[in-house]
C-alpha cells in the first residue's frame, strides 16, 4: 500500500510517499495520513478509549517496497524509513521528589525509544521516588527496560530546609 | 515618610529566558549596575512548566527539556553574581524609568538608566471568547493544567475535551493522556491547525486523539464541575451552524487559543503597541516609544522557539548596553508595515545604518510564497518559500543598502 506522511525534520513540511507492507501477513498496513478532520466530533461514549499503547507503533515491523519519494533533502529519506520501520519517540514526565523545594522533579529520556514501548516506560518512570537534593542530568534509571535509553532529571531541586 | 530611591543601570522585569539572555550579555560587555526581577520563586520563566523537549536545538545543538534549557542561563548568571530579586513584582514603571517594586521585604523604588521589558505573555481564557454556559470548576487554559500537573503535582482532569490547536493544547494532550486521563478530541474553529505538524504528529496521532476541524465549543454545562461541552460546527464566517450541536460529556474544557503579550506595565509608562501583536512597537534596536525602554521575547511578539528569544535578548542586550554608555542609537525613520497576508512584522521602525532581519508570521497557511519587502514599489529584499504557516515565524533579510530613506516600508506576499 502507498504510504504518505508529512516530514517533521524542517518547516518546509515534505509529504513523503513510498510503498509499505507487512511481511508475513496479507493485510496491507492501514492507517490514512493525518491530521484527521472528521465531520462529526467524538462524543464521551462513542470514541474509543485510549488503550495503553500508542496507535501508530502497535503491529508488525513494515517494510518499504520502492524508493521514498518527495524528499527534498536526504534526512527526509531517513526520517520516513525510520518512522515506517522503527518508529520511536522521547519520553518526558515527572518524578515525586521527597524533602526538596519542589513536590516533581522533570524527567526525559536520553534517546528516542520504540513507540510501543511508551506506555511500559511510563511504569518504570511512576515507580520512582527521589530524595532531594537532586541535580539536573542525574541518572535514575540506565537503560530503561533494555532500551538503549537512560531516564535522565532535567531539574535541580535543592533540599527544603527549616527556613521555609 | 521618604522612600529611598535606588539607582541602576539597566532594571530587567522578568527572570524568564528573554530576561536572563539580556542579563548575561549586559554583563559579558561590561555593565554592572543591572537588576532582574522576577515575581516567581524562582527564576526560569515559562521554561520551568515545559518539562517537554524540544529546547536548545538551534543554541545548544541538543535536545533540551524546558528547565534544562533556563538552567544554562541561570547559573551562568549565578556565577556572574548578577542580581536577582525573586517574589518581587513590578507594579509600575514610570516614562522616566521609575520602577515600583514589591518585594519580600517591603516596597523599593528603583530609577534605571534603561529598563527591560521581559514580562512574557499570557494565555487567553474563556471570558476573552465568551463562551456561554454556566461557570464550573474544570475549564483551564493549557498552560495553567500545565502548571497544575508539573508544577503543582495536581491532576486537574479525568475526561478531557480541547479548545484550539495551538501547540500548548495539543502537548497537554499528550500529558494528559500519559498521566493516565482521557483526551477526546481536540477542537479548532479555524479550517485548518493552528500549531506545528510535529505535534499534531506526537501529540494527536500518537495517542490516537481525532482533530475536528472547524468546530467550537458553544455551551459549558455543569454546577460544580464540568458535566460536558457542546460543540458545533462553524461556517467561513466562524459561526456556530444550527443543527450540529453535540454533546460531548467531559470533566475538564481545556483552551489553547493564543497568547498574549502582557504590556499593562507597558502602558502604564506610556509605550505604544502595535494592535497586530500586541506587544510594544520597536526599532531595530529593540527600543520603544519610550527612550530607555526596552522589550524582547514574548512581551514583544509570541515565539515559537526559545532559541530565538535567547538571541533576540542578546541583539537587545547590545542596544542596551549602547544607550547606557552614552553612544547614539540610529533615528529609524522609515516605518515597516506589512499587507493583508502578513499577521504582523518586527521591528515596526528601521534606520539606514544596518541590515536588519523582519520577523513576521503570515495570517493563515500558504503554499509556494514569495515574501518581499517593498519600498516604493520596488522589491528590495524578497524569500521563496515551499510552504509558510501562521504557527512558524519567518525571517526575512533586508540588506542596508536596499533600504531607501523616507519611504514606508510593506511586507507582502507577492
Amino acid at each position: 500500500m502507498r504510504k504518505t506522511i508529512t516530514c517533521i525534520i524542517c518547516p518546509n513540511g515534505c509529504l513523503l510517499s513510498a510503498d509499505v507492507s507487512e511481511p508475513g501477513t496479507d493485510a496491507p498496513v492501514t492507517g490514512a495520513e493525518n491530521p484527521r478532520s472528521i465531520d462529526s466530533p467524538v462524543t464521551g461514549t462513542g470514541c474509543p478509549r485510549v488503550i495503553d499503547s500508542p496507535v501508530t507503533g502497535a503491529g508488525c515491523p513494515r517494510v518499504i517496497d520502492s524508493p521514498v519519494t518527495g524528499a527534498g533533502c536526504p534526512r527526509g529519506e531517513a526520517y520516513f524509513i525510520q518512522e515506517i520501520t522503527d518508529p520511536r519517540r522521547t519520553l518526558t514526565s515527572s518524578v515525586l521528589v521527597k524533602g526538596g523545594e519542589l513536590p516533581l522533579c522533570s524527567v526525559r529520556l536520553t534517546d528516542p525509544v520504540p513507540i510501543a514501548r511508551i506506555p511500559d516506560v511510563m511504569k518504570e518512570i511512576r515507580k520512582m521516588k527521589v530524595e532531594a537534593p537532586l541535580e539536573s542530568g542525574t541518572v535514575l534509571i540506565r537503560d530503561v527496560l533494555g532500551l538503549g535509553s537512560d531516564v535522565i532529571t532535567t531539574k535541580t531541586i535543592r533540599r527544603i530546609t527549616a527556613a521555609q | 515618610m521618604k522612600q529611598e530611591i535606588q539607582d541602576l543601570d539597566v532594571l530587567i522585569i522578568g527572570g524568564g529566558p528573554a530576561g536572563l539572555a539580556a542579563a548575561l550579555r549586559l554583563r559579558q560587555n561590561g555593565i554592572e549596575n543591572i537588576l532582574i526581577a522576577e515575581r516567581e520563586k524562582q527564576p526560569g520563566g515559562i521554561l520551568r512548566q515545559c518539562i517537554h523537549d524540544g529546547f536548545g536545538l538551534t543554541r545548544f545543538r541538543e535536545m533540551l527539556s524546558g528547565p534544562e534549557y533556563a538552567e544554562r542561563f541561570i547559573r551562568e548568571a549565578e556565577a556572574l553574581k548578577i542580581p536577582l530579586l525573586t517574589n518581587a513584582s513590578v507594579t509600575e514603571i514610570t516614562p522616566d524609568r521609575v520602577a515600583t517594586v514589591v518585594a519580600r521585604d517591603g516596597l523599593r523604588t528603583y530609577r534605571a538608566r534603561a529598563i527591560i521589558l521581559a514580562m512574557g505573555c499570557r494565555e487567553r481564557t474563556r471570558g476573552a471568547l465568551a463562551i456561554p454556559g454556566s461557570r464550573p470548576a474544570g475549564v483551564f487554559t493549557a498552560g495553567v493544567a500545565q502548571a497544575y500537573i508539573n508544577l503543582y503535582n495536581r491532576m486537574p482532569a479525568r475526561e478531557v475535551v480541547i479548545l484550539g490547536s495551538g501547540d500548548i493544547g495539543m502537548i497537554m494532550a499528550r500529558r494528559l493522556t500519559l498521566e493516565g486521563a482521557h483526551v477526546q478530541a481536540v477542537f479548532e474553529i479555524q479550517p485548518y491547525p493552528s500549531g506545528l505538524t510535529r505535534n499534531i504528529r506526537q501529540c494527536l496521532d500518537d495517542f490516537g486523539i481525532p482533530l475536528c476541524l472547524s468546530h467550537t465549543v458553544t455551551k459549558v454545562h455543569g454546577e460544580r464541575r464540568v458535566t460536558g461541552v457542546t460543540v458545533q460546527k462553524v461556517d467561513d464566517g466562524f459561526r456556530p451552524i444550527p443543527g450540529t450541536e453535540q454533546f460531548c460529556s467531559c470533566d475538564t474544557l481545556i483552551l489553547s487559543v493564543g497568547l498574549i503579550p502582557e504590556n499593562e506595565l507597558s502602558l502604564g509608562a506610556g509605550v505604544k503597541l502595535d494592535p497586530h501583536t500586541r506587544g510594544p512597537i520597536v526599532n531595530e534596536r529593540f527600543e520603544t516609544s519610550v527612550p530607555g525602554i526596552f522589550a524582547a521575547g514574548n512581551v514583544l511578539h509570541v515565539h515559537d522557539l526559545a532559541d530565538y528569544v535567547s538571541l533576540e535578548a542578546e541583539e537587545l542586550a547590545d542596544a542596551v548596553t549602547d544607550y547606557v554608555t552614552g553612544k547614539d542609537l540610529p533615528d529609524c525613520s522609515v516605518t515597516v508595515t506589512c499587507d493583508k497576508n502578513i499577521n504582523h512584522v518586527i521591528p515596526q521602525k528601521i534606520s539606514l545604518r544596518e541590515s536588519i532581519n523582519l520577523s513576521l508570521r503570515v495570517n493563515r497557511p500558504l503554499a509556494d510564497v514569495k515574501v518581499a519587502a517593498v519600498q516604493g514599489g520596488d522589491v528590495i529584499a524578497k524569500k521563496t518559500l515551499k510552504k509558510a504557516l501562521p504557527a512558524e515565524m519567518i525571517s526575512l533579510h533586508v540588506p542596508k543598502d536596499r533600504i531607501l530613506p523616507g519611504k514606508e516600508l510593506e511586507v507582502r506576499i507577492l
